[in-house]
């Protein structure tokens, strides 16, 4: 006899134009994690909006049944009052709040109108023990590292007497060790009774903390498996997300000799801009050669989008020191555009942020950074601009309608191909790819490995930046490994592996 | 680089593109309230509104406000604000009425001295806000009391004018009837220079939009129906046939309006077609990436100020000419309707989107509203109070319809 803390039945929820859910189902045991796989778009966050009452009652069809009653939310409020709590991907703090005031924002202990501080700050302080965050409750929140202020956002939910807790892509920005500690709290609160879903696209994660799998794909729920009853595994999770067997996450690719050194980077050292006296990359040395993909790993803070950032025309860091060579001769970087003239691209780690102006459209988009290419004496050729907009289009499978819609209304993987599309069009002989399928489904994943493939076939040096170790090994001809801004290890395809690489990229003594 | 980069990836299909209407709602929506409210305001006169001298009024009564809402879209399109930009027409008028009442320097000296003055104006402001890093909000409001001080401290309490006849022609004049004058039956008298520039500018207009279609159609994009497309080229040239006959009609093309026209043209040409206006759009869409895009921020931002302060330099003179006299006062609130009409016209409030012609046409609601609630004897509250809710409303309907295109992106 099985006790259901949550039901969801026959949830259909559709926008103009679009139907996101239709008849969904969702069953979560009671003290158990359940984890909701899917791609990008197959309706994880709508449903999770449905639960949290984000789409009011009234806006879908289909049934919630919360221990044992029908519910009718009207918004967060009515889903938190009946322990319900959802944490987003987006952090949600105020970063210059103190700890203590992010956790009861909206819920204050107050006497009589009045915030009664010592009653909060003592408050606070139980509520991040139980999470294992020991920070003083009068800290910033924005002083925080993003690991420390999910921890806050839990402890946050925990303040509210939460009997459900949603999850939504927990670990995406956490470094290995954050997430496993987060990993190991989710099953304490589990061990407490709390009920948790977690959504991640890490499968080995889910598969590593969750008892119960749900998969839905295109707005539909395709089924629920039991983790060790049914011996789940990766590729059986990806089966059911894809609709089909993925035999290799990894399109083939011919090995082939690499060429010559491209690009040299010696010696390198940034300092941090807010603390000028950090050494956030300290005497990196790397050389990237034609044709060849290169990777570097590190934990989060290890300082590889730093490093990348500092080389792309210094965009990060004061300070800076080492030297950079191109094609043998030294090269002197002091700005984006200097780095774009000697053929250096970079692919930022948040492309929203960073990469895309998403209320222009793919056109403007893909021309954004080599707008100069398609001018003649200050005036854009718009007809070839649309020509090489098309062209990309079709090389890089960008599925939009067309060039003009505007980039916000792509989804995830398309959009991070146009900012491949905008460095491509630059014609770079290097290209620093950070990140660059975080936040993207498993099949545009794929096809943006290919993309990485045939640009090595083109003779072009790539680097790729990752979290996900397994996408280093499967994509990299080489992997350095970095350490709290320290080059600590150089691996070949052939000697990488997980193991090897998380020795060098914990390894915290000087050579 | 012809290279299909992704071979054998199955994975989906790329969906074939719908060949489907593309009405941008927010864009096309201030046209189509722009043709609302000059019918209702010409059903409400009687006919009045749409009368031969009125129209010429309407031109030349908005015109420095519409100067001001080209270089406004464009600091809002850049992600900032220029609240400054009346004090700038008040001192700038001063600035040309001592140069030359006072100096009895030539007018085109003059008027040229004080669009550089109007240049260094916007470069301050400029240097501030792209430099040093003030907020605009900050830089224009100070800008605001810093330029009116000088204009009183220039004028002290009274004005100074007359101002040459030719500033005054820029200003409030007409076009000579260099060909004479044709008959058009029961219209009477009209002049052939205006028709036929009238024509000249339907007949350019229809070219341009015909090339563009053909050019987009040779690379596979969608285009307009060609119902929709005729339709919508015949409508703009009746609006302009309209209104250059009724003109014609009066007294000639009022030199200002010539002047709209061109700086109408050159900004939207600049604005789409040129790397520093995509450089404008891209720094307010998203300043990180433009930055990041090898976009050269500062720049971008300090010449956009530069410009405003020309385009409100020049919005001083003709400003000054039409009264004929600088005064002290002048230029009051200007910043507003400016402001106002950048908006009304479709841009965004977070920058980034906007065009020329949107600015023009936000600028165009309200002189409609000011003179046809004028003409029908509403008192000056009542118009504020319309103006105002029109703002709201065009902004309310900008929101609301990106939240609603966002609803379906976001799944």
């Amino acid at each position: 006899m099985t006790d259901h803390i949550l039901r969801m039945r026959g949830i259909t929820k559709s926008f103009p134009g679009v139907t996101a859910l239709r008849d969904v189902e969702l069953s979560v045991r009671r003290g158990e994690i359940h984890g909701v796989c899917g791609e990008n778009g197959a309706g994880k966050s709508t449903l999770m909006k449905i639960l949290s009452g984000v789409y009011q009652h009234g806006s879908y069809t289909g049934q919630v049944v919360f221990d044992g009653e029908d519910c009718a939310f009207g918004g967060i409020r009515d889903s938190e009052a009946r322990g319900i709590v959802i944490i987003h991907q987006e952090l949600a703090l105020v970063p210059q709040l103190s700890i203590a005031e992010n956790l009861f924002l909206g819920n204050e202990r107050a006497t009589r109108g009045l915030i009664d501080w010592n009653r909060t700050n003592h408050a606070a302080e139980r509520h991040l023990r139980r999470v294992g965050l020991r920070e003083n409750p009068t800290t910033p929140a924005g002083a925080l590292g993003v690991g420390k202020q999910q921890l806050v956002e839990i402890a946050k939910a925990l303040s509210k007497e939460v009997r459900l807790l949603i999850l939504d892509e927990p670990t995406a920005a956490l470094n290995d060790d954050d997430s496993a500690h987060l990993l190991d709290l989710l099953r304490g609160l589990r061990d407490e009774g709390i009920t948790c879903v977690v959504i991640s696209h890490k499968l080995g994660e889910i598969i590593d903390v969750a008892d119960t799998v749900t998969i839905l794909r295109d707005g539909r729920t395709i089924e629920t498996l039991d983790v060790r009853a049914d011996q789940l595994t990766e590729e059986r999770l990806i089966a059911g997300m894809v609709g089909r067997d993925l035999e290799h996450r990894f399109p083939p690719r011919e090995p082939t000799a690499p060429g010559e050194e491209v690009l040299r980077i010696e010696d390198w050292t940034v300092h941090s801009p807010t603390q000028p006296d950090r050494r956030v990359v300290d005497g990196a040395t790397l050389s990237l050669c034609r044709g060849e993909i290169v990777g570097l790993a590190g934990l989060m803070g290890a300082g590889r989008t730093e490093l990348a950032m500092s080389v792309f025309g210094r965009s990060y860091g004061v300070r800076i020191s080492g030297r950079i060579f191109k094609d043998g001769k030294e090269i002197d970087v002091r700005s984006v555009r200097a780095a774009i003239r000697h053929g250096i691209a970079y692919v930022s780690e948040d492309r929203k942020r960073h990469g895309l102006n998403l209320v222009a459209d793919v056109k403007r988009n893909v021309s954004a950074a080599g707008l100069g290419l398609l001018a003649n004496r200050g005036w854009v050729n718009e007809h070839e601009e649309l020509r090489v907009a098309e062209r990309f289009r079709d090389r890089l499978r960008i599925k939009t309608p067309d060039v003009l819609a505007p980039t916000h209304t792509l989804s995830g993987g398309n959009q991070q191909k146009v900012v491949l599309a905008k460095w491509m069009f630059t014609e770079p002989d290097v290209l620093i790819l950070d990140e660059p399928t975080r936040g993207v489904d498993v099949g545009a994943k794929y096809e943006i490995y290919a993309i990485v493939n045939s640009l090595a076939a083109q003779g072009k040096a790539v680097l790729v930046i990752s979290s996900e170790l397994p996408e280093l090994l499967g994509l990299c001809d080489r992997i350095y490994a970095l350490s709290a801004g320290r080059v600590t290890g150089e691996l070949t395809a052939g000697e990488a592996t997980q193991e090897r690489l998380m020795r060098y990229m914990t390894q915290e003594d000087r050579r | 680089m012809s290279l299909d980069v992704v071979p054998g990836s199955d994975v989906r299909a790329p969906a074939e593109a719908p060949r489907r209407l593309r009405i941008n709602p927010r864009q096309s929506g201030i046209y189509v309230a722009f043709a609302l409210i000059v019918v209702l305001f010409a059903v409400l006169t009687d006919g009045a509104l749409l009368r031969p001298g009125n129209i010429s009024n309407i031109i030349v009564q908005n015109s420095y406000v519409l100067i001001l809402a080209v270089g406004m879209m464009l600091v809002i399109i850049s992600g900032h604000i220029d609240l400054s930009v009346g004090s700038v027409v008040a001192v700038t008028g001063a600035i040309c009425a001592v140069l030359t009442v006072q100096l009895g320097l030539p007018w085109w000296l003059a008027v040229l001295a004080t669009l550089v003055a109007g240049a260094l104006i916007g470069a301050a402001q400029g240097y501030w806000i792209a430099y040093f890093g003030i907020p605009a909000f900050i830089v224009t409001l100070a800008g605001m009391l810093v330029f009116r001080a000088l204009t009183l401290t220039v004028l002290g309490n009274q004005g100074i004018g007359p101002f040459p006849d030719e500033i005054r022609t820029l200003a409030n004049g007409f076009t000579g009837g260099y060909l004479g004058n044709v008959g058009l039956g029961p219209l009477g008298g009209a002049d052939l220079v205006s028709l036929l520039a009238g024509v000249l500018v339907v007949v350019g207009f229809g070219v341009a939009q015909w090339r563009s279609r053909r050019a987009r159609q040779g690379y596979g994009q969608s285009v307009d129906p060609m119902p929709l497309f005729v339709g919508k080229i015949v409508f703009a040239a009746v609006v302009v046939l309209f209104v250059v006959v009724q003109l014609a009609r009066f007294r000639n093309l009022p030199w200002v309006l010539v002047l709209l026209a061109v700086l109408a043209l050159g900004y939207s040409l600049m604005a789409s077609r040129s790397v520093f206006g995509r450089h404008v759009y891209a720094v307010g869409g998203n300043l990180q990436a433009a930055t990041l895009s090898g976009v050269r921020v500062r720049p971008v931002t300090f010449w956009v100020f530069v410009n405003m302060g020309v385009l409100a330099a020049l919005a001083g003179v003709i400003f000054a000419g039409r009264l004929n006299q600088a005064g002290p006062t002048a230029g009051t609130a200007f910043e507003l309707d400016a402001i106002a009409a950048a908006f009304i016209g479709g841009a965004a409030v977070q920058g980034g989107v906007g065009k020329v012609v949107g600015a023009i046409t936000g600028g165009l609601i309200m002189g409609v509203i000011n003179n046809g609630m004028s003409l029908i004897g509403a008192p000056s509250e009542r118009v504020m109070l319309v103006k105002g809710l029109v703002l709201l409303a065009a902004v309310a309907y900008d929101v609301w319809t990106k939240r609603r295109s966002g609803a379906v992106a976001v799944r």
